[in-house]
């Protein structure tokens, strides 16, 4: 079963082994583009401070784990990653120097950390939100030329679209897109298909119903929709992004006024997603797209 | 502003005088017919119209359905059913009953502080439930089930605190201590409540959501939970909006007139409060409602509580039905956050009531 393979696979993206401790080889310095410009990067990182869960993940996917210092208090993966309270959302740049970091990684470009940071002569990579699988891809060569494994990166890389594609071959797909209801909370705020985690359901043949919000698009594809638009769109799958931030599963969905009446609840097409998966653009998209892939097999709709 | 409130409010309620003592009954009907017709209409316009279209048949089916004993049935499909009476019905009461109170709280705190700007969050109201939701949301575990509660208790026991804290500042300076307790203890709360929002930054969109204020995702459980609060505290205003009338002239005046000042202030704070506290726990915290709407009902129907305190009310109710019709279905199927529109609508609105009366009569917001 092609399915299985493909979590088989995923699992193994996780936990890169003796393959990935063979240094690539990469000669420092190196110049390396980041979405702050073009970055210097004197000698291989070996304390690297990492303030963004993604690039956290990514780096020790591409099996740069043991040269990372210290990751930011909502880096919660790998568990082995050295948790600090320091915050990416907020960077104190003196907390970060105290690490004595020779690469500091963002998510969010903090005004004027990255050159407070320049000036105490620390390179700093800037990593937003891919917008795309692409730059999600060139976010992990980025990473790896900067760090010194540029191999492990192509070769991860390669990883995930061979897996991707096995998985959206797994895929049954009817010939009119099936539609979703993305949740992002209990207050209905939801995401388009053109943001990146509605472009990788995309790849499974999904459509979100927030593609009707037509002003969402502008504001970055992550709209608040109605309740009544929502039960009147009778979504074909409902997927929660916020089981952990909120609780929600199934059963509290179901219990909403009206939501019983849903062709999605009736018939138990409401998946469960992990919300830090959901919300990252990282190494384990895989598995979301694998437990996605699952639940349009075993519950298709028709 | 809290120093020139006092010294302003007894010249022109000379002006008003003999309107306000006038021959009531009609003056006090006028308005609040003219007021319930507005409301009327924009709640059929508002049942009606969503981002769903909804045939007024089948929406006119549904309601009936909904009248016990009439056994009506309907051909509506069952999520028309659901979106009519499930989600807009449940929107439209509880939007009702939050703008009913916000300005009817806003109209009787005007009235007790003599202050033009006094709305139903001074003595902090907003910053304690907006506190209280903050710690359910970071402390209280996943489903935000308490939510209403924590707020409640947030708010209410904010204005206690600047009550006591505002009246051992004296009896002689009473509303501007109070007030200038309200603004200390608002500040206190807000900063702990923005700390707190930091530190937790991943819950960072449910604190905002709640702050901003919505009814998204109202239901007829909301509104049974405010319900009894709402009814309370509009019997008591109402029953307190002569005493408000007696109160514009003075303290002692009105010691002279047999009404016991201190403990008329303390019902009518107490009875705003819990009111406001109720509404604001299910809304969340909506802006503007309690300042403009009782300042529009006064400078267009009259001066008098007799007719502010009513007539807001309904103005209130009108006022965010309406607003929360147009955040629903401005930008649809997605929401506009409703203190968005309040502001939006109701800032310019109030404006053009504000210069229009002003040139009609040379009378102003300070007159109350």
């Amino acid at each position: 079963m092609p399915l299985v393979t493909a979590l088989a696979a995923a699992a193994a993206v996780l936990f890169p082994g003796a393959a990935a401790s063979a240094a690539s080889g990469t000669a420092f310095p190196v110049k390396v583009r980041a979405a702050n410009g073009s970055v210097s990067i004197p000698a291989r990182p070996t304390a690297i401070v990492s303030l963004s869960p993604t690039a956290t993940e990514m780096l020790y996917a591409i099996g740069a784990g043991s040269q990372v210092k210290a990751v930011d208090e909502y880096s919660d993966y790998p568990p082995s990653a050295p948790h600090t309270n320091l915050d990416g959302d907020d960077p104190n740049v003196e907390a970060i120097a105290s690490y004595k970091p020779d690469l500091v990684v963002l998510s969010d470009e903090a005004p004027g950390v990255d050159s407070q940071l320049g000036e105490l002569g620390i390179p700093v990579l800037s990593d937003p939100a891919a917008a795309n699988l692409a730059q999600e891809y060139a976010q992990f060569m980025e990473l790896g030329e900067a760090t010194g494994h540029e191999a492990q990166a192509s070769a991860e890389v390669a990883k995930i679209k061979g897996q991707i594609s096995a998985i959206v071959k797994s895929v049954h797909k009817s010939a009119k897109p099936l539609t979703y209801y993305y949740e992002l909370d209990q207050t209905y705020y939801s995401a388009t298909s053109s943001t990146f985690i509605g472009q990788v359901l995309g790849l499974l043949g999904l459509r979100s119903i927030a593609d009707a919000a037509k002003g969402a698009a502008a504001s970055g594809g992550y709209p608040q929709l109605s309740g009544e638009f929502i039960l009147k769109s009778d979504p074909r799958y409902i997927f929660l992004a916020d089981t952990i931030c909120c609780g929600q599963s199934p059963a509290t969905v179901a219990a909403r006024p009206g939501w019983s009446d849903l062709t999605a609840v009736k018939d138990g097409r409401v998946l469960k997603l992990n919300d830090d998966i959901a919300s990252r653009w990282g190494p384990r998209i895989v598995i979301l797209l694998s437990e996605v892939a699952a639940e349009l097999q075993q519950h298709p709709a028709s | 502003m809290t120093a020139t409130a006092p010294a302003r409010a007894t010249e022109p309620v000379a002006v008003d005088a003999p309107e306000v003592r006038g021959p009531g009954a009609r003056r006090t009907w006028v308005p609040m017919v003219v007021a319930a017709s507005i409301m009327i209409v924009i709640s059929l316009v508002s049942v009606c119209v969503g981002p769903v279209s909804v045939p007024p048949s089948q929406v006119l089916g549904t309601l009936l359905a909904h009248v016990p004993l009439l056994h009506f049935h309907t051909s509506t499909p069952p999520i028309d059913q659901a979106i009519v009476w499930q989600l807009r019905m449940p929107r439209i009461v509880l939007a009702g009953l939050v703008g009913a109170m916000l300005a009817a709280g806003g109209a009787a705190y005007q009235g007790i502080f003599r202050n033009p700007l006094a709305d139903p969050y001074l003595l902090g109201v907003a910053a304690g439930a907006g506190l209280g939701a903050t710690i359910e949301i970071v402390y209280g575990g996943d489903s935000s089930t308490f939510l209403p509660i924590f707020a409640f208790v947030g708010g209410s026991l904010a204005v206690a605190a600047t009550y006591l804290i505002g009246v051992a500042g004296g009896r002689r300076a009473w509303g501007r201590s109070i007030v200038l307790a309200g603004v200390a203890v608002a500040a206190l709360l807000t900063a702990i409540q923005t700390y707190l929002q930091q530190r937790d930054a991943e819950q960072i969109r449910q604190i905002y959501n709640w702050i901003l204020g919505s009814f998204s995702v109202a239901s007829w459980s909301d509104v049974t939970l405010i319900l009894p609060y709402v009814v309370v505290s509009a019997a008591v205003l109402l029953a307190h909006r002569r005493m408000l009338d007696v109160l514009r002239v003075g303290e002692e005046e009105a010691g002279t007139l047999g009404i016991h000042a201190a403990r008329t202030r303390l019902i009518v704070v107490a009875a705003a409060t819990l009111g406001t506290a109720a509404a604001v726990s299910v809304s969340g915290l909506i802006g503007f409602v309690g300042i403009i709407v009782a300042h529009t009902v006064r400078l267009t129907a009259g001066a008098s509580y007799r007719i502010i305190v009513p007539v807001s009310m309904i103005a209130g109710a009108a006022f965010l039905i309406g607003a929360d019709l147009i955040a629903r279905t401005v930008e649809a199927p997605a929401e506009v956050p409703i203190g968005v529109v309040t502001a939006c609508i109701g800032a310019p609105f109030f404006l053009f009531v504000l210069v229009s009366r002003r040139a009609a009569r040379g009378v102003g917001v300070g007159d109350t």
